[in-house]
């Protein structure tokens, strides 16, 4: 299981990565894109959008199915990953870096400390196998 | 992995992009032994047959397949079907695997009082199919005793297939060339473990149910359960031409048919080609000027084009559109409308 140490993690597959500048980037989880197959498309948010935690702020559309994307921490949205747009397969190829999706700047730091660490998430994913 | 029909399926392998680009390409390999068989044996074989389907099996030869629905008294369509004429005494019937045993029930509820009977073999036979345009020449060293080149499409004979007795048939749910295999007994695993060993991963791949879908999708082949259902009859779903109302003989359903006919369809099947990004899926709302006109039945991505694609029913007054709406979580997008297949392979 690829899981960087650095990085925190939501009960819905999504991770956060704290950029120290008050904005953090989000994605979904290597477990994520690989339970949904090949991703096609991926609706992006527009910059400015404000999000409470757990807001629905994307959509993931893979051949087969199609998820929501849950804002894990509340904020603005500062920027779009737009390589998405044309690329959407860079979630599966590298859901970590280069398939990220929004950067979103922090209206409450506190609420990454929510968030499971990397030891935590492997937890829980082993806990909803078995 | 999924349930389905019983069966637990797998939905991919190494992926279904994947997989269905291996398919157009080359040729691919799908377990497909959920489907259910129905055997009908006896010298009136065939006329009991075409007293329970829409198309004429009548005119088959030895060795001819034929696609057909069966419809109820009423023109709804109960399952989409092959039919193989195997001897002038022994009729052979895929059918779909969800709809195996209300099948059997309404075959036997409707066959009529000749000599013939009708057994469901479904447990009895593996099926493979091996779909793509080098599926000839990878099975071809496996078969013994006939010559594979020589057998058409829509034409089936028993061959020894890696020394076990197979029906072999040129058909498929793919839109490519390829060849379905229907292998009694224990003799289903020797084929499955040959092909397996000699040919997996390099010159041949393994295929799931999700790229069944994809693959049919863009031949447009329609699905029951989804884009063929006992609410809908076969002249709206563009299946007139196996619906053979002149046939002499009747058929369940042939009244009900001949009075849709006369009166005209309400609706028909279009094939939906989203313009930019996106996907369509099943239960959207299409739209024409602005109003509703029907909705998706099926929908998905499409590999070989890069594009959504989508099959639906819209009013009868608007089926010569050549654009329309569809909408995705409440927003409308401009879609291509077709009569055509997404994608037709080369010849």
């Amino acid at each position: 299981m690829q899981l960087p140490d650095s990085y925190r993690y939501s009960k819905d597959h999504e991770w956060v990565s704290d950029q120290g500048d008050g904005t953090v980037l989000v994605g979904i989880t290597h477990y994520a894109q690989d339970a949904l197959g090949d991703i096609v498309f991926v609706e992006l948010p527009e910059v400015g959008a404000e999000l409470n935690a757990e807001d629905d702020f994307g959509v993931v559309e893979s051949v087969k199915t199609v998820s929501d994307v849950y804002a894990p921490v509340s904020g603005e949205v500062v920027a779009i990953n737009d390589a998405l747009e044309d690329a959407p397969e860079l979630v599966n190829e590298s859901p970590y870096q280069e398939g990220w999706i929004v950067r979103i700047k922090l209206s409450d730091p506190a609420e990454i400390n929510a968030l499971m660490d990397a030891a935590g998430y492997e937890a829980f994913l082993n806990d909803g196998e078995s | 992995m999924v349930p389905f029909a019983g069966f637990e399926m797998p939905v991919q392998y190494q992926g279904i992009k994947d997989e269905h680009l291996a398919v157009r390409s080359a040729v691919g390999l799908f377990d497909v032994s959920h489907m259910g068989e129905v055997e009908v044996r006896g010298p009136d074989a065939i006329a009991a047959v075409d007293a329970l389907v829409t198309n004429n099996v009548r005119g088959l030869v030895d060795g001819q397949a034929l696609y057909t629905v069966m419809c109820a008294p009423d023109g709804g369509i109960v399952d989409d079907l092959i039919v193989y004429r195997l001897a002038e005494d022994h009729v052979f019937i895929c059918v779909n695997a969800a709809n195996r045993h209300k099948d059997v029930a309404f075959m036997r509820e409707h066959l009529p009082n000749v000599d013939a009977t009708l057994e469901d073999t479904s447990d009895h036979y593996v099926q493979l199919a091996l779909q793509g345009p080098k599926a000839e020449a990878l099975l071809k060293p496996l078969v013994d005793d006939a010559d594979l080149s020589a057998l058409k499409l829509f034409r089936c004979a028993w061959m020894q297939v890696a020394g076990v007795n197979a029906l072999v048939a040129r058909t498929g749910y793919t839109g490519e060339d390829g060849f379905e295999l229907y292998i009694p007994g224990e003799g289903g695993a020797v084929v499955f473990d040959t092909l397996v060993e000699r040919y997996v991963p390099n010159d041949l791949v393994m295929c799931g149910l999700g790229a069944r879908d994809t693959l049919r999708l863009e031949a447009r082949l329609p699905l029951y359960g989804q884009d063929l259902s006992a609410e809908i009859n076969p002249l709206e779903a563009g299946l007139s031409w196996v619906v053979k109302l002149d046939a002499g003989h009747d058929f369940v359903g042939k009244a009900a048919l001949e009075t849709i006919k006369a009166q005209g369809v309400t609706r028909r099947l279009r094939g939906f080609r989203l313009e930019g990004r996106g996907v369509l899926r099943p239960g959207y709302a299409i739209f024409v000027d602005g109003r509703p006109v029907g909705e998706l039945t099926s929908g998905g991505y499409a590999p070989t084009l890069d594009a959504s694609i989508g099959l639906g029913y819209i009013d009868v007054e608007h089926t010569d559109v050549e654009r329309a709406e569809v909408e995705i979580r409440g927003r409308r997008f401009p879609v291509q409308v077709s009569k055509k297949p997404f994608y037709s392979r080369p010849r």
